[in-house]
C-alpha cells in the first residue's frame, strides 16, 4: 500500500510502487484529466504537479511520491466551478479537441505559481514541453495570460489590506 | 455526400429542384433529427462527430435559433448507429454543409408545425403566434408549451424542405460567436473522451504490433505471460497478438512481456527513402483528367516549369487511438471516436462475423484525429478482444509508437506545373499534373481495419480507387480556380501503397494548393507583378476577391517595411474549389546561423458562407495554419527498406511552443443568408504556399519540396 495525497486527500492505494503516477490517477482513482499522450515523457499531455514542479505523470513511478503534494486539474477547479486558470481557458476557447488541455493547464499552473506575471517569452519556453496538434498554442498563450492578469487583480486588493 | 452549392449569395439554401437539403435528403424522417418530449425537453440528433472542430456547438446553434429556444435547453446526440441519422463520415469539411443544413430546415420545419398546431388549439392565425423559449406566444399573450404541442406526434413526418428559414435580420444566435459546449468538461477533467469511459468490470487491453507492415510470427510462448499479475487473456489469432488485463499498467506489462517473447520474420519490402520520388515517378498510374483541355502551350512561348513535392507526413494525434467494445447477449458494442461509425459498424460487423443489426458503434470524442487515423483500427481492436472475452468491456488504447508506426498516412505526392505568360501579363496556358497513392483506405470494407491483415484468415483490403470529382483525393484542388484561358490538368493516380496511406485534413488540397500557389507566384514574378494583383488579374468571383483584399490589407501588404531575414507571401484557395473562401499572408523570419524559418505572423481572411459561430470559425483556421506550418517546415515520415522509423515525437517533431507565430489573425467574412460552406481544412494549402512565397521572398530562394528546408 502507498499513501498517496492527491488535490489534498491521502488515500491508500494497492499497486505496484513501479506503477507510474498516470495509471495510478486514472485508474485507481477516476481522475479524467491526466491523459495518456507518450507515455516517454515527450508530450506533456499527462502533466501533473508535484510539489509545485509540472511533471509528466507517465514516467513518474507512484512509488516516489509518498509525502509529496500531487495536483491534477481537477484539483483546480470544478466544470460548474472552474478555477482561475481553467476559466481562462474558457473564456479564451483556448481548446480544439481538449486532449492535450489538461496537461497544459497543469503545466501553465505551475509556472503561474512561482511567476504570476511571466513575460510572453517565459510562457512559451515554460510551455514548450507540452504539444498540441490542434495548433491552438495562440489561444493557450492568451489564455495564460489572461489568468495571469486575473490573478494580479485578485492580488491587489489583498496587498493594499495587508501589512 | 456532396452536394452542390450555387454562388449566388442570397438565400440559396432552398435547394434546386427537388433534392431536400444537406442530410434531409438520405434522412427526410423529421423525428430523426429533432424530438420533443410531452414535457419540452428538445433532442437534436446529428450523425456527424465532435472531432474538436466544434460541430456540437455550431449545430446546437442552428437549431436553437430556428427553435426560438436558449442553446442550453437543446440536448445534441451525435453520431450512433442505434439512435442518430446515418451522415456516412465526418470528413472533407462537410459538417455544416450536410448536418448544419439538415438541421436548421428540419428545426424550422418543427416551429412551423407547433406553430401550426397552436394556431389551431388557440382559432388565430399563425401571423399572430411566434415560438419563443418553449412556447408558441400568441400576440394577445396566451401561451401553449412545446410539449403539450407534439403529442399525436406532430413531429413525425416526412421534412420537405421548404420551411421559412429565420430571417438573418431577426438572428439571436446564428453569426455570433458562442462558447462550445464541450470546453468546461475538458478544462476541468469531467469525463469528455471514450478515453474516459469507465464501465463496470472493464478490462484492459493492448495489442502488440509486428514490428514492421509484413512481418510474420514465427515463435512465441505466451504461457508465462499469462501468468503475470492481472492477466486475464494473451490472444493469438495469426500475427494478431494482444493482452488483456485486469488494470491498465497490468496490460502494458504483459504488452511488453509478449514484445519481448515474440520473435517475427522481416523483409525489406520498402522503397529506399532517399529515392521515394523516384519510386513514386516509376509506378504505373491510372490518368484521372481533371481538366481537358489542350494545356494552351506551345513552343514558341517562354515556358516556366516547376516540380514540387511532399513527404510522406502523418496526423499525429496527440492521443494514441482508443475504444471500448462489450460483447453480450449476442450483441456488440464498440464506443469509438471513429469519424464514422455507420461504415465502422459495417467494416466491424464483416470482420466479426455478426449481422449488421447486432453491432452498435457509439462515437465519443477522441484525440484530434485530422483526417483517417487509428481511431477505426482501434474500435476494430477493442471489438475483436470482447468477442474473446463476451460480457467484458474491454478497453483498448495504442501505444504512441503503434499510433506513429501504424496510422495510414497522407501520401507522398509529386506536382508538375507548366504555364506561359500572355503578351498582356496574364496566364495564356496552363499544364499540371499532380501524382500520388491514394487519398482514401477508410472503413466500409473490412479489408481496411489494420486488425483484418493480421488474423489467420486476414482480410486483404481492397484495391484504391481515386475519389471522384468535383471534390476528389489526390486531385482535390488540382484544377485552378484562377481563368485560364486554356488549362490541362491530370491526375495520376498510383494504386500501390507500400506505406499505408489514407485520408489527412484536405487530402490533395494541401499539396496542389501548396504548388499552384507557388508557381503563381513564380509565375508573378515572370510578369513582374505583386503577387496580390497577380492573383486578382485572374480571378472574377467577387467572394474570391474580397478575402484577398482583406487578408492583404489586414497584413499591411502594400507598405510591408522590408526587414533583413524577413519575407512576405501571399497565398489564396477556394477549399475544393467549391466550399470555403481563404486568402492568408504570411511573414517569416528566416535564422542565419541555424537556416531554420519560422513562420512570425499570418494574416488570415475567411469566408465560409453564413457564419454560425464566427469563433469556431477563427479556432479552425487558427488551428489550421499552426497545424499547416508544422506540416510545411518540420515533418516528414521516415523509414528504411524494412521498417517505419518514425516512431515517437522525437523521431517524428512537430511544431512546439517555442517555434510557434508572435500572430495569428483571422477575418471571418460573413455572408448571412448564404449557404454553409466547409471551412475546417480550408487554411491547410495556403498556409503552405505563403510560407514558401514568404521564404522566397526573404531568401531569393523558392523551395518545392516539403518539409521546406533551406540548405
Amino acid at each position: 500500500m502507498i499513501a498517496l495525497t492527491v488535490n489534498g486527500h491521502t488515500q491508500q492505494v494497492d499497486v505496484d510502487p513501479e506503477t507510474p503516477l498516470l495509471y495510478v490517477l486514472r485508474d485507481e482513482l477516476a481522475l479524467n484529466g491526466a491523459k495518456f499522450g507518450c507515455g516517454i515523457g515527450q508530450c506533456g499531455a499527462c502533466a501533473v504537479i508535484v510539489d509545485g514542479v509540472a511533471v509528466n505523470s507517465c514516467v513518474t513511478p507512484v512509488g516516489t511520491l509518498k509525502g509529496r503534494r500531487v495536483v491534477t486539474v481537477e484539483g483546480l477547479g470544478t466544470t460548474g466551478k472552474p478555477g482561475v486558470l481553467q476559466q481562462a481557458f474558457i473564456d479564451e476557447q483556448a481548446a480544439q479537441c481538449g486532449y492535450c488541455i489538461a496537461g497544459m493547464i497543469m503545466r501553465a499552473q505551475a509556472l503561474l505559481d512561482h511567476n504570476a506575471a511571466p513575460t510572453d517569452a517565459e510562457i512559451r519556453t515554460h510551455m514548450a514541453p507540452s504539444l498540441c496538434r490542434c495548433g491552438t498554442h495562440m489561444r493557450i498563450l492568451r489564455a495564460i495570460r489572461r489568468a495571469s492578469e486575473a490573478l494580479k487583480h485578485d492580488a491587489a486588493p489583498r496587498r493594499e489590506t495587508g501589512p | 455526400m456532396s452536394f452542390s452549392l450555387p454562388l449566388r449569395p442570397a438565400m440559396p439554401q432552398a435547394p434546386a429542384e427537388k433534392r431536400l437539403p444537406g442530410s434531409l435528403e438520405r434522412s427526410p424522417q423529421l423525428d430523426s433529427w429533432i424530438r420533443i418530449d410531452e414535457r419540452g425537453a428538445i433532442t437534436v440528433f446529428t450523425g456527424k462527430c465532435e472531432l474538436g472542430q466544434g460541430i456540437k456547438t455550431a449545430l446546437v446553434q442552428v437549431a436553437a435559433e430556428e427553435l426560438g429556444v436558449a442553446p442550453e435547453s437543446i440536448h445534441l446526440v451525435t453520431a450512433d448507429t442505434a439512435v442518430t441519422p446515418n451522415e456516412g463520415y465526418t470528413a472533407g469539411s462537410h459538417s455544416m454543409q450536410d448536418s448544419g443544413t439538415a438541421i436548421r430546415y428540419a428545426a424550422a420545419q418543427a416551429r412551423s408545425l407547433l406553430i401550426g398546431a397552436a394556431a389551431a388549439q388557440l382559432g388565430v392565425p399563425r401571423q399572430r403566434l411566434k415560438a419563443r423559449d418553449g412556447e408558441v406566444v400568441a400576440d394577445d399573450g396566451r401561451r401553449l408549451g412545446f410539449g403539450p404541442l407534439v403529442k399525436d406526434e406532430l413531429l413525425h413526418v416526412t421534412a420537405d424542405g421548404r420551411a421559412e428559414l429565420t430571417d438573418a435580420a431577426h438572428y439571436r444566435l446564428i453569426g455570433k460567436p458562442l462558447h462550445r459546449i464541450d470546453i468546461p468538461a475538458k478544462v476541468s477533467g469531467a469525463p469528455a473522451f471514450v478515453h474516459d469511459l469507465r464501465l463496470p468490470g472493464m478490462l484492459h487491453a493492448r495489442v502488440v504490433r509486428p514490428p514492421s507492415y509484413h512481418a510474420t510470427l514465427s515463435r512465441i510462448d505466451t504461457a508465462p505471460i499469462a501468468k503475470l499479475p492481472g492477466v486475464r487473456a494473451v490472444h493469438r489469432d495469426g500475427n494478431y497478438l494482444a493482452v488483456v488485463a485486469e488494470r491498465e499498467y497490468q496490460a502494458i506489462a504483459a504488452m511488453h512481456a509478449v514484445e519481448g517473447a515474440a520473435s517475427w520474420n522481416e523483409a525489406p519490402t520498402l522503397p529506399e527513402s532517399e529515392k521515394i520520388f523516384d519510386w513514386l515517378t516509376s509506378q504505373p498510374a491510372e490518368e484521372v483528367p481533371v481538366v481537358s483541355g489542350s494545356g494552351g502551350l506551345t513552343g514558341r512561348m517562354n515556358i516556366l516549369e516547376a516540380t514540387y513535392r511532399r513527404a510522406y507526413q502523418m496526423h499525429a494525434s496527440i492521443g494514441p487511438s482508443c475504444a471500448v467494445a462489450q460483447f453480450e447477449n449476442g450483441q456488440l458494442t464498440v464506443w469509438t471516436h471513429s469519424q464514422g461509425v455507420f461504415p465502422l459498424r459495417a467494416a466491424i460487423a464483416q470482420l466479426v462475423q455478426l449481422p449488421a443489426d447486432k453491432v452498435r458503434c457509439i462515437q465519443l470524442d477522441g484525440s484530434g484525429c485530422y483526417g483517417h487515423n487509428g481511431a477505426d483500427d482501434a474500435g476494430a481492436d477493442a471489438a475483436l478482444l470482447a468477442m474473446a472475452l463476451p460480457g467484458h468491456p474491454v478497453r483498448m488504447q495504442w501505444m504512441r509508437e503503434q499510433e506513429h508506426a501504424w496510422e495510414p498516412y497522407g501520401s507522398a505526392m509529386i506536382t508538375k506545373a507548366r504555364a506561359a505568360l500572355g503578351p498582356d501579363g496574364r496566364i495564356a496556358g496552363w499544364d499540371y499534373s499532380v501524382r500520388s497513392c491514394t487519398h482514401a483506405t477508410r472503413a466500409g470494407p473490412a479489408g481496411n481495419l489494420l486488425p483484418a491483415w493480421l488474423l489467420a484468415h486476414p482480410s486483404a483490403p481492397p484495391p484504391p480507387r481515386p475519389l471522384p470529382l468535383p471534390e476528389g483525393g489526390g486531385h482535390r484542388n488540382a484544377a485552378p480556380i484562377y481563368s485560364i484561358a486554356d488549362a490541362r490538368v491530370a491526375y495520376e493516380f498510383v494504386s500501390a501503397m507500400p506505406l499505408r496511406v489514407s485520408a489527412l485534413r484536405s487530402l490533395g488540397a494541401y499539396m496542389n494548393i501548396f504548388s499552384i500557389e507557388s508557381f503563381m507566384d513564380e509565375l508573378a514574378q515572370s510578369a513582374k507583378a505583386d503577387p496580390v494583383d497577380f492573383r486578382l488579374r485572374h480571378l472574377d468571383d467577387p467572394r474570391a476577391r474580397a478575402v484577398i483584399k482583406v487578408a492583404a490589407e489586414r497584413f499591411g501588404w502594400a507598405d510591408y517595411p522590408r526587414r533583413q531575414d524577413h519575407g512576405r507571401g501571399f497565398a489564396f484557395a477556394r477549399y475544393k474549389n467549391l466550399a470555403a473562401y481563404l486568402a492568408l499572408a504570411a511573414e517569416v523570419e528566416v535564422d542565419r546561423k541555424s537556416r531554420r524559418v519560422r513562420l512570425k505572423r499570418a494574416v488570415a481572411a475567411v469566408d465560409s458562407g453564413e457564419a454560425v459561430n464566427p469563433d469556431g470559425i477563427e479556432n479552425q483556421i487558427e488551428g489550421g495554419i499552426l497545424q499547416a506550418a508544422s506540416w510545411t517546415l518540420h515533418e516528414r515520415v521516415t523509414f528504411d527498406r524494412t521498417r517505419i522509423t518514425s516512431r515517437d515525437w522525437s523521431s517524428y517533431p512537430i511544431l512546439r511552443f517555442s517555434g510557434i507565430p508572435d500572430e495569428v489573425r483571422v477575418h471571418v467574412v460573413n455572408q448571412p443568408g448564404a449557404p454553409f460552406l466547409g471551412t475546417g481544412e480550408a487554411a491547410q494549402g495556403p498556409t503552405a504556399a505563403a510560407i514558401a512565397n514568404a521564404i522566397a521572398d526573404a531568401t531569393g530562394v523558392r523551395l518545392r519540396d516539403i518539409p521546406l528546408t533551406l540548405l
